[in-house]
């Protein structure tokens, strides 16, 4: 007996996609937003060896890069209340995101630091340009630029990594989809619905990171 | 019965499922590195048709989070009367995710071969299987190493995500554990550093063969 595919079962939970759909692209937001900003400060550590916080990025840096999110996310969630950290679901999620991100945006955004000569720096010291304009302007700003593409990619990849934030109950678009599929048994439509979902969600954060970088990281540095 | 884990309990159950995820990304390296070698050889074909397919066939492994595509395939494969165990899912789900990313790594290679090259092969009347094989391909192989080592971590971190589906390597053993011991800290630390001392021997590899060939070009 051939298989029927029936999608309506699926399509009568929509609300529940959406708003799966809407936790995880706020959960991304959140840890990209401080994800980065985590980065900038180690890149600014590595990049200019300010002892001793250079080394403790470097570590950072290969320890999360050499480990899978799934772990990261267990050793936090399930690992960390030992020592009397306790968290909900959501901020477990959050926080191994940021974590995550900050690894990988701490060595791309380096690369772009590193990118930028030391003239131009002194350039603007003889300008008489005060420090945090000179890292605003002289550091910051065109190192971002460079590597703008390159964190658009790894924001994506932290956004379709979290999806098995659903495995500690984090209720985003793989939790819903979870939930949904209990209810109808129709596993590999849901599924595919969801991933449907995720792809175009994939296409959205590219289509606003690239419109936001033009607007105000690479349009400015020309 | 209530079983009692010591330490060393712990770590002997803990490398044991080691093996399997050692396994699995064997696995998953070989078997899509022979796969991501077709989708290339489409990718460059000269031909609108296959271009666009693997075109769409990347994008799609690179825009969908890993853990749907182990979901699909696990639940689209018994759709189609094969029964599925986890480790077959596990691998073939992999499989495709692999050579998806290894092919784009590739073409990127593929393309940095300077266009002089294909140029001075095709006056010198060579054939496009010969321009591949003696002048291309050669070439492009030397500047794909270290990202293809590089890459290598991914599919080692990757087997992760194949516990939610139910194959029981060094995640789904950890969880299991942390379950039965109430020790997670200690559990998840091990496990963590299990990957750690799989994938951080490859980064370095990988580092090392960036720097070989950055100075030798």
């Amino acid at each position: 007996m051939a298989y029927r595919f029936d999608f309506a079962p699926v399509f009568e939970q929509t609300g529940l996609l959406l708003s799966g759909a809407g936790f995880t692209l706020a959960l991304t937001a959140v840890g990209a937003v401080l994800g980065i900003g985590l980065g900038v400060t180690g890149a600014v550590c590595r990049a200019w060896k300010l002892r001793p916080f250079d080394r403790l990025f470097g570590v950072y840096v290969e320890a999360i890069r050499n480990t899978p999110f799934l772990v990261q996310l267990f050793f936090i969630f399930f690992g960390l209340p030992a020592l009397g950290v306790r968290m909900s679901e959501w901020q477990a999620a959050v926080l191994a995101m940021v974590i995550n991100l900050g690894a990988y945006s701490t060595e791309i955004i380096r690369a772009g630091i590193q990118a930028t000569p030391r003239g131009q720096i002194e350039a603007a010291e003889s300008l008489a340009l005060t420090r945090p304009q000179i890292f605003r302007h002289v550091v910051l700003r065109p190192a971002l630029a460079k590597v703008w593409p390159a964190l658009t990619s790894q924001v994506i990849i932290v956004m379709l990594g979290s999806a098995v934030c659903s495995q500690i109950a984090t209720e985003e678009l793989t939790f819903a989809a979870n939930f949904i599929q209990s209810r109808n048994f129709r596993a590999f439509e849901t599924y595919f619905v969801t991933t449907a979902l995720y792809f175009a969600m994939a296409l959205l954060i590219r289509q606003l990171l690239v419109q936001l970088g033009q607007r105000y990281v690479v349009g400015r540095t020309r | 019965m209530l079983v009692q884990f010591s330490t060393w309990d712990i770590v002997r159950n803990l490398l044991d499922a080691g093996k399997w995820t050692l396994a699995l990304s064997l696995i998953a390296f070989v078997l899509g590195g022979i796969v991501g070698l077709a989708i290339l050889f489409a990718r460059i074909a000269d031909n609108r048709v296959l271009q666009a397919a693997t075109k769409a066939y990347i994008e799609i492994f690179q825009g969908t989070p890993l853990l749907m595509q182990l979901f699909i395939v696990f639940f689209g494969l018994s759709l189609v009367g094969i029964d599925v165990s986890p480790w077959l899912a596990a691998a073939a789900g992999l499989t495709l995710f692999t050579s998806a990313y290894l092919a784009e790594i590739w073409r990127g290679c593929v393309e940095a071969v300077p266009k002089g090259q294909w140029e001075a092969s095709a006056t010198l009347a060579l054939t496009y299987p010969q321009q591949m094989r003696h002048v291309i391909l050669p070439q492009a192989l030397r500047i794909a190493i270290a990202p293809t080592v590089g890459f290598s971590v991914q599919v080692v971190k990757g087997t992760a995500v194949t516990s939610i589906i139910g194959f029981a390597e060094l995640t789904k053993t950890g969880s299991m554990l942390a379950n039965a011991t109430f020790e997670p800290f200690l559990v998840f630390g091990l496990v963590a550093a299990g990957y750690f001392a799989l994938c951080y021997p490859l980064s370095l590899y990988a580092k090392s063969l960036e720097r070989k060939f950055h100075v030798a070009r």
